[in-house]
């Protein structure tokens, strides 16, 4: 395993044998086998993902460490320029340099990523959780429910919910998160569902635990492990789908920097300026796809 | 009896070249650890004909014996030394390629589970026909011929049929039928059997291994059968082989080694056996236990029927079971897989309500308990599960797990739950420093003491055990039980003791019910019942306790 997966378990529960296994390798690390295990052992497409959503975080967090350029406001006669020394990544149809646009934009792309998994999570997990441990009717009416909302195009729902909700990049990022609701509805009742099933749950009930009380000692615990995975999962396709909405004009409102947005407005001058287009795209290529990784390497860990 | 006199004609003389020799056997995995040796120079002879039984603990190293013979380890296993000759060639170092070329001619195995052990997508009659495909024994229309033949041999009715179904439609001892006829097809002069039967219920068990035999003395082919059951080893076979962690403790002649075991561990293994020997008088050197006046579960007519797709149909697997239990005493329940134990056990833990009939336990009535009043119920019966591995949340300490279930009742201050736990912990033989870890870094014996300690801290008048002891090895099984007899002596404790294993059953209950079919076909004091048992299908459990035939012949200690 590797030191970063460690780190991936961790995040996923408090595991008690986590301390345990870093004094071990911090005492074995002296042998030089060990040492060199641990580094054949290293996945470099993991690691590369830590990298990517790390420097993605701190684009979030702090902007102004990364570029001296205004996200906003143009420099004058700088219109359209290729990426050269001055501006690494080229500047768009106002001036503005697009490196920075790029790094003041991860703020806006990555809240209103966390905050569209945040309400799928939310909502979703709780009515998985209550259809999955209360059975019977409830149980059916929410799941017709999530299939109500699976029913219909995803991309039509959000743009729909935008339009009731008002345009904004908050807006857009429930209307995100509204869709995801019946994945993870979906996904938490079957874990609830097997979890119920098993006999330490049963034993809980047979000690005289009540129902909220087992719920929260035993069931929510053991069936969140794979719901977090799907979180992270999420999060890249959260990124992606609100991308997609400030692209259709439907997220956030110009000036502001945010991903989708900047694809769009770069759409017009294809010809003259690909870099517009081109580079914000694989930046969000790249997030994605190092969010999938990550939450892949989470649902591994779990196993 | 005709068996063994067989064996005796067959080892008389097949005193020739041994089929399978390994000399000086070690093998080992890569772990986290680095390399671990599991097996530890290994020497042992099968010749033609003949039985080898291979018995061990789990962890002593013998299917890993079993798979390195016959090429099949684990991905990060390696043969580290030691030959291995089949017919006098070393295999040892050959690559699967070329073991490919004897699997199935001259080694087959059969394997332990026969659930998992086939492909549930295929019909039973093209993987029987792989086998034949693979070695290219003759034309479509023959190879079909020699299944439908092979299907008959090994006993399945309506052969033509069952080479047409799928393995989900056919019940665990016809499954292992099929994958008894697929090791025999090709006549291999070797069949490593893997615990052949542990996944079977007794008296499948023995139709199963009484087959083997069969076959094995119609073709001549020897077995090397691996096996945690003493009885069975001493039943089945010539020559006993006791592995404990890797290395060979004692070999011998089977008569031989149950007679005069020469090894500490090997009288252990006997003494602990329940189905060689003991009855609960020997087991138990004590006064009698202190036996209430009143009865502490009551039993009346219980029926439980469980619809079955449509309204109209109904199953009912537990039809008009009665007993008493006297306070203090140790009832068993009896039967095979399907037989209704488990389903009549939940409805007196109140888990379910039952169809009809009433359940007394310590005088409340249970089937009519709702709600509040049923949780209150859960202070005086208790379950214990079969499997400790599962019924132990994996997230909780071992103190979470048994300070649990006094959180549920009239709340205790911090201190006094801790000194429950600790003293509980203490009545069942578990050290303190189990209470930090989690339920994965203990040992299954381990796991069932804590599920004890958890069952016990409520201070019950009742413990209900289903297959308490089923998945635990002997010598565990033995300390188990024998914790079990301890604890009821010191707090008069109800057992109700639901198992499959009537050996176990009579070492510990006092009275018992034999169920099958959801009827209760037999049932009184347990001496009674096995003594005159008042039915033909008791009598055939009984008649099927692995470990009789020799156990009869020879006395131990």
């Amino acid at each position: 395993m590797t030191g970063l997966n460690t780190i991936g378990r961790s995040l996923l529960r408090d595991d008690a044998n986590i301390p345990v296994k870093y004094s071990q390798v911090s005492r074995q690390a002296t042998s030089a086998g060990h040492v060199l295990r641990i580094l054949r052992s290293i996945k470099p497409g993991l690691v590369l993902s830590w990298l990517v959503m790390g420097v993605v975080v701190f684009w979030a967090l702090f902007p102004q460490w990364f570029t001296s350029y205004s996200a906003t406001v143009g420099v004058a006669r700088q219109q359209l320029r290729a990426p050269s020394a001055d501006h690494w990544l080229g500047t768009d149809a106002l001036g503005r340099d697009l490196l920075a646009r790029i790094i003041y934009g991860a703020g806006n792309s990555l809240s209103g990523a966390l905050v569209a998994v945040g309400v799928g999570l939310m909502v979703g997990t709780t009515l998985g959780i209550v259809a999955g441990s209360a059975r019977g009717r409830i149980d059916g009416a929410i799941m017709r429910g999530v299939d109500v909302l699976l029913s219909i195009p995803q991309l039509l729902l959000s743009l729909s919910i935008v339009i009731l909700l008002g345009f904004g990049i908050v807006n857009a990022a429930i209307a995100v998160g509204i869709t995801s609701i019946a994945s993870f509805a979906r996904l938490a009742r079957s874990e609830v569902v097997r979890v119920r099933a098993s006999d330490y749950v049963e034993a809980a009930f047979g000690s005289g635990g009540t129902f909220s009380r087992v719920l929260l000692r035993h069931i929510l615990p053991n069936s969140l492990t794979s719901v977090i995975a799907f979180a992270a999962l999420q999060l890249g396709w959260a990124i992606l789908t609100i991308s997609t909405l400030g692209f259709l004009g439907y997220g956030a409102p110009p000036p502001t920097p945010e991903w989708g947005l900047l694809i769009a407005e770069g759409r017009n001058y294809l010809a003259r300026a690909w870099w517009l287009t081109t580079i914000p795209g694989i930046v969000v290529i790249l997030v994605v796809l190092s969010a999938n990784r990550i939450s892949q390497s989470f649902g591994k860990a779990k196993a | 009896m005709t068996t063994a006199i067989n064996i005796k004609t067959v080892s008389a003389d097949a005193a020739n070249l041994p089929i399978l020799e390994i000399r000086n056997l070690a093998v080992g995995y890569r772990g986290n650890q680095g390399f671990q040796r599991v097996v530890h120079d290994v020497s042992l002879l099968v010749r033609p004909g003949e039985v080898v039984a291979l018995v061990g603990e789990s962890g002593s190293g013998k299917t890993t014996m079993a798979q390195a013979v016959i090429g099949l380890l684990a991905e990060n296993g390696r043969l580290e030394g030691g030959a291995i000759r089949l017919n006098g060639t070393d295999i040892s170092g050959w690559s699967q390629k070329q073991l490919d070329t004897i699997r199935g001619r001259q080694i087959s195995l059969i394997p332990q589970d026969p659930t998992t052990s086939l492909n549930p997508v295929k019909t039973i009659g093209a993987q029987v026909a792989e086998v034949l495909q693979i070695h290219r024994q003759g034309s479509r229309a023959e190879i079909d011929a020699r299944v439908i033949e092979l299907l008959t041999r090994v006993g399945l009715s309506q052969p033509e049929l069952r080479a047409k179904q799928y393995p989900h439609e056919l019940s665990g001892g016809m499954r292992q039928r099929v994958l008894i006829a697929i090791a025999v097809a090709l006549r291999p002069a070797l069949i490593i059997a893997d615990e052949p039967t542990s996944a079977l219920d007794v008296t499948v068990q023995k139709r199963i291994l009484d087959l083997i035999d069969e076959l094995r003395r119609e073709y001549g082919t020897a077995v090397l059968l691996v096996t945690h059951d003493l009885g069975v080893a001493a039943d089945r076979a010539n020559h006993i082989v006791v592995l404990k962690g890797g290395r060979i403790q004692e070999q011998g002649p089977i008569a031989e080694v149950l007679a005069s075991p020469r090894c500490e561990y090997t009288r252990k293994l006997l003494a602990d056996a329940p189905s060689l020997g003991k009855t609960r008088s020997a087991f138990r050197v004590r006064s009698r236990p202190i036996v209430g006046p009143d009865d502490a579960i009551v039993v009346e007519n219980l029926v439980q029927d469980f619809a079955l797709g449509g309204k109209r149909d109904v199953f009912r697997a537990v039809d008009g079971v009665s007993f008493t239990v006297q306070r203090g005493t140790t009832h068993a329940i009896v039967g095979e897989s399907g037989s209704g134990k488990t389903t009549a056990a939940r409805s007196i833990v109140g888990f379910q309500k039952p169809t009809s009939g009433r359940v007394f336990v310590d005088g409340t009535e249970v089937t009519t308990l709702r709600g509040e009043n049923l949780r209150r119920l859960r202070k005086t019966i208790q379950l214990v599960y079969q499997n400790p591995f599962a019924s132990l949340d994996p997230r909780q300490t071992i103190f979470q797990i048994v300070e649990e279930p006094l959180l549920n009742f009239d709340p205790l201050p911090r201190e006094d739950r801790a000194r429950k736990v600790h003293a509980i912990l203490d009545r069942v033989d578990l050290p303190q420093s189990v209470l930090t870890r989690r339920p994965h870094a203990l040992s299954g014996g381990q796991r069932q003491r804590v599920a004890i300690a958890r069952a016990l801290v409520l201070d019950p008048q009742v413990l209900v055990l289903d297959e308490a002891v089923s998945a635990l090895d002997v010598t565990v099984q033995a300390q188990i039980l024998e914790l079990l007899d301890e604890l009821q002596q010191a707090l008069g404790l109800t057992y109700l003791f639901i198992s499959h294993d009537l050996a176990v059953v009579r070492q510990i209950s006092d009275t018992v019910s034999v169920l099958h079919n959801g009827r209760q076909v037999d049932g009184g004091p347990v001496e009674d019942v096995f003594q005159r048992p008042g039915s033909a299908y008791t009598r055939e459990l009984i008649s099927a306790i692995p470990g009789q035939r020799n156990a009869n012949q020879h006395s131990f200690q």
